[in-house]
């Protein structure tokens, strides 16, 4: 891939308006300092840009953008850097915007639940201040110490409590954002209802920074639940892992608020390299694992309906051994089993990450025609460039996270992998990426998912918005 | 050790993880609609009742694993628990009064006399009053033996050698049986409920008594006067220069 001869390359006068709009602590041009942001979580994509812009206000990103449009520099909007398909580190030298220095709380409706606040805050952090207030923020990841609000909003974040409260998509109520031009669009409502014209919002969500730089959020909180219970079970076949949800949809059904497996190879990644996975909660070790989170306002009414529902599985053997949480402290050691996974895979060396959705009978094929196909290319094992094939994920939402453990991150590695898995996704209609997004990791196969219509309408809507390609170029549209 | 009977004291209280607030007239913490759990060194000495009776069970012993709360009908949840980890009975002493230390000590005795343990087990302090009362008060009332604070515990036939935390480190004591034992926090990880447990708990007893059954005073004998927050911790402040530390250490701090 070649940098585009049309972006302008960063002079010291840029780098002195951009001083003179968000002042010299919010100008980082040290190279060491710039290291940190400049590289994903991964450690897999690693950028090369020379500024990182940290604005305080929604007037400052505007002024910063509406310069950029105009001297044609490119930028990359980034929030907690948390992304997997690397859309959030620049590609050459584009320039770093990063939000976390617009991190407040703009308004709270104690009634209605409805926040109002900055893009760069952290996950957590709302989800503390909400929990004060007895509300709950409606989705929640692994990566919520870091990740920030307008990020999550960029990606149309999914996460573990998608299968209760619906996507970004239901969830957002307004943005503000800022185009590429510099122009404010203030979208911030908390109305509940809004019938007025083209919903643009839903246009920005998800749109992972090519559209513009969402500066500012509106977001209906749930009531946060009284009672709360987790259960982490065995199983020996996903056909139970999949009559375990039928019947949890059935027998749990307005309670239930997380379904999460997750297979062999997971746990025992998580054994070998977290300290949470020092003690198993099970007296043996299973093929298959499930995490089923109940969330309802009557502790009573909720334990019985889910001693019914685990008795009722454990004496058709649907489920061979489980265990409840008896207090706080266990719910959180259970979860920190399951969000942990993503992690120790990470820590277990090169990690070929694949997020795809499809029809939830066929989830657990992936894994297994991916270990056949890399066995018939006698390329798995000790020695061999791969080392495993796991899959976990959000079994409730037809999500597998397909992680495929590899020795490094090789051209070679790579073919043997893709396009295999995104033709495999594509012949049982899946989703190439369910969740994660497309960045830069995945932008080149969107045809597996979208037909070339949509592709074209997609590029004329970036086009209108953004004419001079500056939003996160190279990215989330094909590129080649 | 052939035949073992432990009898393990449990209580609700106000769960580990949960953000206590004082209530508007000062006088208790708000419990009101808050979740509540098994004191967790009482889940450490229900864990370790359990280990010994499994322990004795690979030597062919025999071990009995009962399990007591003393408060209002909400203390079946804390029963159920310990039955659920795989306690083989339990007892609940309801009352609706406010029960203190040495009242909840008087209660166990009676219920010893009715059970005759060899060994008795407490949690060191209950997280919500943190006294450190209750099993060493008990002990006094019995006339046997305690070993408090325990992380280590070995039993023989019939001596029990414990190994205590104390200030200075730890200390090794050795006692006869029957005694009265408290945990600590290192003495051991507790196993979670399991699904047969919990199956099987519904079907263990679990005997009620009220306090005039076992014909104890359990009248208060200390008065709560007041209940205060500790000090909001005061936000920090950026310094953008030595200068401005030295100032700020100095005259408003003032710690130079």
């Amino acid at each position: 891939m070649k940098r585009r001869d049309s972006f302008k390359k960063l002079t010291k006068e840029d780098v002195d308006f951009f001083r003179s709009v968000v002042s010299s602590s919010g100008v980082i041009e040290d190279a060491d300092d710039l290291e940190h942001f400049n590289h994903d979580w991964m450690r897999k994509y690693r950028g090369q840009s020379k500024l990182v812009l940290k604005p305080s206000t929604t007037e400052q990103v505007s002024k910063i953008l509406a310069y950029c449009n105009k001297e044609r520099l490119a930028v990359v909007p980034q929030g907690g850097n948390t992304g997997l398909v690397g859309g959030s580190v620049p590609v050459f030298d584009e320039i770093i915007v990063s939000m976390g220095n617009m991190n407040s709380v703009r308004s709270f409706d104690e009634v209605s639940g409805a926040l109002v606040c900055d893009a760069g805050s952290i996950l957590e952090v709302l989800d503390k201040y909400l929990e004060e207030r007895g509300y709950i923020m409606p989705l929640d990841l692994g990566a919520k110490g870091s990740c920030h609000i307008g990020g999550n909003v960029s990606t149309n974040a999914g996460g573990l409590r998608l299968l209760r409260y619906g996507s970004l998509h239901g969830t957002v109520l307004g943005l503000e954002v800022v185009l590429p031009d510099g122009t404010i669009l203030d979208n911030l409502s908390t109305l509940r209802k809004d019938n007025t014209g083209f919903d643009l919002k839903q246009l920005f969500i998800g749109s992972e920074g090519t559209l513009g730089i969402v500066t500012g959020v509106s977001i209906l909180a749930p009531k946060r639940s009284k009672a709360i219970n987790v259960a982490l079970l065995g199983l020996d076949t996903f056909d139970q892992v999949q009559a375990a949800f039928k019947r949890s949809k059935e027998e749990l059904s307005e309670i239930l608020s997380a379904f999460e497996f997750w297979d062999h190879g997971a746990i025992g990644l998580v054994k070998e390299h977290l300290a949470v996975g020092a003690n198993d909660p099970l007296q043996s070790t299973y093929p298959f694992y499930v995490l089923i989170e109940t969330s309802g306002s009557n502790k009573e009414h909720d334990d019985e309906k889910l001693g019914a529902y685990l008795e009722g599985l454990m004496t058709e053997g649907v489920v061979q051994d489980g265990v409840v949480a008896q207090d706080t402290t266990q719910i959180q050691k259970l979860w920190a089993i399951r969000e942990g996974i993503p992690e120790a895979c990470s820590k277990a060396g090169a990690i070929f990450k694949y997020d795809i959705s499809m029809p939830v009978p066929v989830l657990y094929e992936a894994v297994q025609d991916m270990r056949s196909h890399l066995e018939s290319l006698n390329a798995i094992g000790k020695g061999k460039p791969f080392t495993s094939v796991i899959g976990y994920g959000h079994v409730g939402d037809g999500n597998l996270h397909l992680n495929v453990a590899a020795k490094d991150y090789s051209k070679e590695a790579t073919a043997m992998i893709e396009p295999y898995v995104f033709e495999w996704t594509a012949k049982h209609s899946g989703s190439i990426s369910a969740e994660h997004g497309l960045g830069i990791s995945k932008n080149n196969h969107l045809h597996y998912s979208k037909s070339q219509p949509m592709i074209e309408l997609m590029k004329q809507f970036k086009n209108m918005i953004d004419p001079q390609g500056i939003m996160n170029p190279y990215k989330y549209l094909p590129n080649k | 050790m052939s035949n073992v009977r432990i009898l393990v004291a449990c209580k609700r209280v106000v769960d580990y993880a949960v953000k206590i607030r004082v209530n508007a007239a000062g006088t208790a913490v708000e419990t009101a609609n808050i979740k509540h759990s098994m004191n967790p060194f009482d889940e450490i000495g229900t864990e370790q009742a359990i280990q010994i009776k499994e322990a004795l069970a690979k030597a062919k012993g025999n071990a009995e694993v009962v399990v007591v709360s003393c408060g209002p009908a909400k203390a079946q949840e804390t029963l159920r628990t310990a039955l659920a980890m795989g306690a083989d009975r339990a007892i609940h002493v309801e009352t609706n009064d406010e029960l203190q230390p040495l009242a909840v000590a008087k209660l166990l005795k009676a219920v010893v006399e009715k059970e005759k343990p060899n060994l008795v087990i407490l949690g060191k302090q209950a997280i919500d009053d943190d006294s450190n009362q209750t099993g060493q008060m008990l002990a006094g009332l019995l006339n046997w033996p305690q070993a408090t604070f325990a992380s280590k515990v070995e039993l023989t036939d019939a001596a029990m050698t414990v190994t205590r935390e104390v200030d200075g480190g730890v200390e090794t004591i050795k006692t006869t049986l029957p005694a009265v034992l408290t945990t600590d926090l290192r003495l051991n990880v507790p196993r979670y409920a399991s699904l047969p447990n919990i199956m099987k708990a519904k079907k263990k007893p679990l005997a009620k008594f009220t306090v005039a059954d076992l014909a104890v005073d359990i009248k208060p004998r200390l008065e709560t006067l007041k209940i205060t927050e500790p000090a909001k911790r005061q936000g920090g402040k950026i310094v953008e220069s030595v200068d401005d530390l030295l100032d700020k250490l100095k005259n408003e701090a003032k710690v130079l």
